[in-house]
C-alpha cells in the first residue's frame, strides 16, 4: 500500500515536471501566433508587394508608407559594423586566450571579458550616443548625432565576449593530437594555430559569428537611443537612420490603441525580426551540433 | 549439503544493447559466506554484481533473459519492487562514494527514507550501532557532525560499509572495495569483511587475487562473460581443475 | 635569409600582441566607459537621487520609482522562474528519455534563448496585457521579463544536474532510495549552489532589460508607487502592488538620455551609475556561486 503510495507521487511529480519543460513550447508556440496573427491582419490592408520593395517607411505620418526596406538596412548596416569589431576583436581574443596564454590567465580573462555583456544595453546606448559619436565628430566632422556608425561600434564591443568564449570553446575542443600533428611536421605556432586549430574549429567559429549576428540584429536599446528613430534608406553610415527594433520602441512609446494600422506594423516588423534571428540561431545550433559530434 | 543457498543464478545472460556481456551463468551463493568474484577486466564480473541489485536497471539498454534468485524468488520477476530489493541487496562501491553530509547525516539516510526508526533516540542508537559494526565508531564519534569529506579514504569506505549495514540487507555486494585504498586501509577492511559474515551474506568483486584469497570462502572465476570455474576459494588457489583458472591465478595473464 | 627571419618573428609574435591589444582595448573600453559616466554622472548622486520622484527640473529629478519598479519587477521574476525553470532543467535532465521529444525541447529552449527579448515584448503585450488584462502593471512586466530570462535558468540547472557525480546517486540507489528522493534530498542539495548560481545571473540578465517593458507599455514617466506588500489591517500583506503601473531604473535611463537637455543626462548617468552597481554586483555574486560550485564539485 505504502509502496504504491510513493509510485503515484513520483507519477506525479514527473507529471508537474514536465509540465513545466513543455512551458517553453507553449512560449514559442505564443510568439508564433501572436506575430503570425497581427501580421495576418497587417498584409490585409498592405501588400506583400509593397512591404518589400516601397523604399519608404512612414506609417506614423499622414501619408503613409509601409516598405520594410529602410529598417531593414539600417538593422543590416548597424550590425555589420558591429560584428566587424567583435570578429575583428572577438576572435584575436579568442586565439590568444586558447593558443598563446597558460590556462590559469585564461581562467581570469573569460569572466572578466563577460562582463561586457553584462552592461545593460541602455547604458551602451548613452555611451554611443554621448561618448563614441563626439569622438567621432572629431574624425568624420559630418557625423550626426544620430547615426548607425557609433552605435555600432558600440554594440560590436558587446558581442565580444560571445565571439571570444565561443570560439575558444572550439578551439579548446580540438584534440591535441591534431596539433602535434602539425607540430610533428614541422611547422611553427602560427602556422599550426591558423593551419590546423582555426580549420578545425571553423565551424564553432562560425556557429559564434552567426550567434552573434543574430545578437546585433536582435539588439534594441543601443540602437534605438544612439543611432535615432526616424527611418532613411541610406548606405551612409554617418547618417541616422532606424532599426526594426527601434522602430518597435518607437511606437510602443506613444499610446498606440490596438487594432490600427500603426500598432499592426510592430508585428510585422517584429515577425521580420523573429524570421532573421531564428534562421540565423537555427543555422548556428546546427553548426555547433555538427562541430560537437566531430569532437566527441 | 550444510550450506543454503542464498542466491542462485540459473540459465542467466545481461546484455547491453545487443552485446551479451553474461552468457548462461548457472552459479550458486552460500548464506553468510563470502564469495569473491574475480577474473580480467571487462570479464562481467562488475555486470553480475550489479545485476544482483539491479543497479544496472539505470543503464539506458540493458537487458536480461534468465533467471537470478535470491531465497527462491526471480528478483527480475515483473512485480518486483526494486527498492524492497535494494534495502535488502546493500551496496559497496569501488570508491568511496560517502553523501556530502555530515557522517550522522551519512548513515541516516537510508533510515530515513525507509522510515525505519521510532524517535531521534532510536535513530542514534541504529546510527551508533552500523558505526560500531563497521569499526569506525572510536574514530568519529566526537565528529559526528563533521562532514563525510573530513575522513581519510579508508574510513570513509568504512562509512559506506556502515551505510549500508544501517538499514538490515541480508545480503551486501562489494565491488572492489579497497581498489583505492592504501595498503592499511585496506587490512582493515579486509578484517571488517571477515567479521561481517556473521549476519550477511557477501559477495565481492576483487582484481587483487591475494584478496580473494585471504578473505574469501568460496571464489568464481568469470571470463568473457561466462563463469569458467566456482569452488571453494582454497581450491580455487591450490588445485583449480581448469585451465584458464590456473593461468590466470599464476598471473599469466590478466 | 635575414629577411625572413623577420617575418618569422612577426608571425610568430602576431597572436600575442594582438591578441593583448585586442583584450586590453575591449576591457579599456569598460574602464572608459566606467569612467565616463562617473565624470557625468557623480554630481547627481546623494539621498535625494533616491528619494526623489522624476521632475521637470533635471536637478530635483530622482529614481524613487524606477528602484521601487526594478525591485517589484526583480523579485517577482525570481519567484516566477525559479521553480518553472529549475523543474523544467530536472526533468530534462533526471526525466527525459533520448529520443525525439526530448531533442524538441532542447531546441526549442535552446532557440528561445535566442529569441530577441524585444520580440517577448510583443508576446507580452498581447497576452499578458490584452489576452489576461494584466494592463501594463507590475505583474504583466515580471512574467514578461521572467520568460525572456527562463532559458538562461533551464541550462544552467541542466548544467548544474549533469556536474552531480553518477557514484552520488549509485550511492542513493543502492540504499534503497527511489528517483525522487535521490534527486530531493543528494542531486539537488549538490547542484544547489550551481543551480542558484543560474538564477542570480539571469536576474543581472533581468535587471538590465529594457526593451521588453516599453513593449508592453512600461511607463517612462512616474510619480508614484505600486502599493506596498505589507497592510496594517489583516493580514498585512497586499497583492495591490502587481495590479499598478511601473517603471524600472534602465526605462528611467533611457528617458533621460533621450531628452535634449544636458541636465538630464547628468540625471541618465547617475541612474547608470546605480544600474552598474546593481547589476555588477549581481554578476560578481553569480560568479561566485559558481567557482564555489565548481570547487565544491572537485572535491567529490
Amino acid at each position: 500500500m505504502k509502496i504504491n503510495k510513493n509510485k503515484v507521487i513520483e507519477k506525479v511529480v514527473e507529471g508537474a515536471l514536465f509540465m513545466s519543460a513543455s512551458l517553453s513550447v507553449f512560449v514559442t508556440l505564443g510568439i508564433i501566433i501572436v506575430l503570425l496573427f497581427e501580421t495576418i491582419e497587417f498584409f490585409k490592408e498592405v501588400s506583400i508587394i509593397e512591404f518589400l520593395t516601397d523604399r519608404q517607411w512612414t506609417p506614423l505620418f499622414m501619408n503613409k508608407h509601409f516598405g520594410i526596406l529602410p529598417l531593414l538596412n539600417a538593422t543590416i548596416l548597424t550590425s555589420l559594423i558591429s560584428m566587424i569589431v567583435a570578429i575583428s576583436f572577438g576572435l584575436t581574443i579568442a586565439v590568444y586566450i586558447s593558443e598563446y596564454i597558460k590556462p590559469e590567465k585564461r581562467m581570469i580573462i573569460k569572466p572578466v571579458m563577460e562582463i561586457l555583456a553584462v552592461v545593460p544595453t541602455v547604458v551602451y546606448g548613452y555611451f554611443a550616443l554621448l561618448f563614441v559619436t563626439p569622438i567621432l565628430r572629431k574624425i568624420f566632422p559630418d557625423i550626426s548625432t544620430f547615426n548607425a556608425l557609433s552605435p555600432g561600434i558600440v554594440m560590436g564591443f558587446m558581442i565580444i565576449p560571445i565571439i571570444a568564449t565561443m570560439s575558444d570553446d572550439a578551439m579548446q575542443a580540438v584534440p591535441k593530437w591534431l596539433r602535434e600533428g602539425g607540430y610533428a611536421l614541422g611547422a611553427n605556432k602560427f602556422q599550426v594555430t591558423t593551419g590546423v586549430v582555426i580549420p578545425s574549429a571553423l565551424s564553432g567559429i562560425m556557429a559564434s559569428f552567426i550567434l552573434g549576428i543574430s545578437r546585433a540584429i536582435g539588439e534594441t536599446m543601443i540602437v534605438t537611443i544612439a543611432a535615432g528613430q526616424m527611418s532613411n534608406l541610406t548606405f551612409n553610415i554617418l547618417e541616422p537612420m532606424e532599426t526594426i527594433t527601434a522602430y518597435i520602441v518607437q511606437v510602443s512609446l506613444g499610446d498606440t490603441p490596438a487594432g490600427t494600422i500603426e500598432f499592426k506594423t510592430i508585428f510585422a516588423a517584429g515577425m521580420t525580426l523573429f524570421v532573421l534571428t531564428f534562421i540565423l540561431n537555427v543555422f548556428s545550433y546546427m553548426l555547433k551540433s555538427k562541430f560537437r559530434e566531430r569532437y566527441r | 549439503m550444510e550450506n543454503n543457498i542464498r542466491i542462485e543464478a540459473r540459465e542467466f545472460n545481461a546484455y547491453y544493447d545487443k552485446k551479451c556481456a553474461l552468457k548462461d551463468i548457472n552459479f550458486k551463493i552460500f548464506s553468510n559466506k563470502i564469495t569473491a568474484i574475480i577474473g580480467p577486466s571487462g570479464c562481467g564480473k562488475s555486470t553480475f554484481l550489479r545485476s544482483l541489485n539491479r543497479m544496472n536497471d539505470l543503464i539506458e539498454n540493458f537487458n536480461v533473459k534468465g533467471e537470478l534468485l535470491i531465497d527462491n524468488e526471480n528478483i527480475y520477476d515483473k512485480d518486483v519492487d526494486v527498492i524492497f530489493l535494494r534495502k535488502r541487496v546493500g551496496m559497496v562501491f569501488q570508491k568511496p562514494n560517502p553523501f556530502p553530509k555530515s557522517i550522522f547525516g551519512n548513515i541516516a539516510y537510508g533510515l530515513r527514507i525507509h522510515k525505519m526508526f521510532k524517535n531521534y533516540d532510536d535513530l542514534y542508537m541504529k546510527v551508533e550501532n552500523s558505526l560500531k559494526e563497521a569499526a569506525l565508531w572510536d574514530e568519529v564519534k566526537d565528529d559526528l557532525n563533521k562532514s563525510a569529506f573530513d575522513l581519510s579514504g579508508g574510513q570513509q569506505q568504512r562509512l559506506c560499509i556502515a551505510r549500508a549495514i544501517v538499514i538490515n540487507p541480508e545480503i551486501i555486494l562489494m565491488d572492489e572495495p579497497t581498489s583505492s585504498l592504501d595498503p592499511t586501509s585496506t587490512a582493515k577492511i579486509e578484517e571488517l569483511i571477515r567479521k561481517l559474515k556473521e549476519h550477511y551474506t557477501i559477495v565481492i568483486v576483487t582484481h587483487n587475487m591475494q584478496q580473494a584469497a585471504r578473505v574469501s570462502d568460496y571464489s568464481a572465476f568469470f571470463m568473457q562473460g561466462e563463469l569458467i570455474e566456482y569452488d571453494e576459494t582454497t581450491k580455487i588457489f591450490t588445485a583449480p581443475s581448469n585451465k584458464l583458472t590456473e593461468e590466470y591465478i599464476t598471473g599469466r595473464f590478466g | 635569409m635575414k629577411e625572413k627571419k623577420l617575418i618569422n618573428k612577426i608571425r610568430d609574435n602576431f597572436f600575442p600582441v594582438a591578441g593583448l591589444l585586442a583584450t586590453i582595448i575591449s576591457l579599456g573600453i569598460l574602464f572608459v566607459l566606467i569612467i565616463d559616466v562617473l565624470k557625468d554622472g557623480y554630481m547627481r548622486l546623494n539621498l535625494q537621487f533616491l528619494t526623489n520622484y522624476p521632475s521637470r527640473i533635471p536637478e530635483k529629478a530622482g529614481i524613487l520609482s524606477a528602484w521601487v519598479g526594478t525591485l517589484w519587477i526583480m523579485v517577482l521574476t525570481a519567484l516566477f522562474i525559479f521553480p518553472v525553470g529549475v523543474a523544467s532543467g530536472i526533468y530534462l535532465e533526471e526525466y527525459a528519455k533520448p529520443g525525439k521529444m526530448k531533442d524538441f525541447l532542447e531546441i526549442n529552449i535552446s532557440n528561445l534563448a535566442g529569441v530577441p527579448s524585444i520580440i517577448y515584448g510583443l508576446l507580452g503585450l498581447q497576452i499578458f496585457v490584452y489576452f489576461f488584462k494584466l494592463d501594463r502593471s507590475v505583474l504583466a512586466g515580471a512574467l514578461t521579463l521572467s520568460l525572456v530570462v527562463l532559458p538562461i535558468v533551464i541550462v544552467a540547472t541542466r548544467e548544474s544536474l549533469k556536474a552531480v557525480p553518477l557514484s552520488l546517486r549509485e550511492a542513493s540507489f543502492a540504499l534503497g532510495a527511489n528517483k525522487l528522493q535521490t534527486i530531493l534530498f543528494q542531486v539537488l542539495p549538490s547542484a544547489f549552489s550551481g543551480i542558484l548560481s543560474g538564477v542570480i545571473l539571469s536576474m543581472s540578465r533581468a535587471i538590465g532589460e529594457t526593451a521588453p517593458l516599453i513593449t508592453i507599455g512600461a511607463l517612462t514617466y512616474i510619480a508614484f508607487l505600486p502599493a506596498g506588500p505589507f497592510t496594517t489591517e489583516f493580514p498585512f500583506i497586499t497583492l495591490q502592488g502587481l495590479k499598478d503601473y511601473f517603471t524600472v531604473l534602465p526605462i528611467q535611463v533611457f528617458n533621460w538620455v533621450s531628452r535634449p537637455q544636458k541636465g538630464f543626462h547628468s540625471d541618465a548617468a547617475a541612474g547608470i551609475i546605480i544600474l552598474l552597481i546593481i547589476s555588477l554586483f549581481i554578476n560578481f555574486m553569480a560568479i561566485y556561486l559558481r567557482i564555489k560550485f565548481e570547487k565544491y564539485m572537485r572535491r567529490k
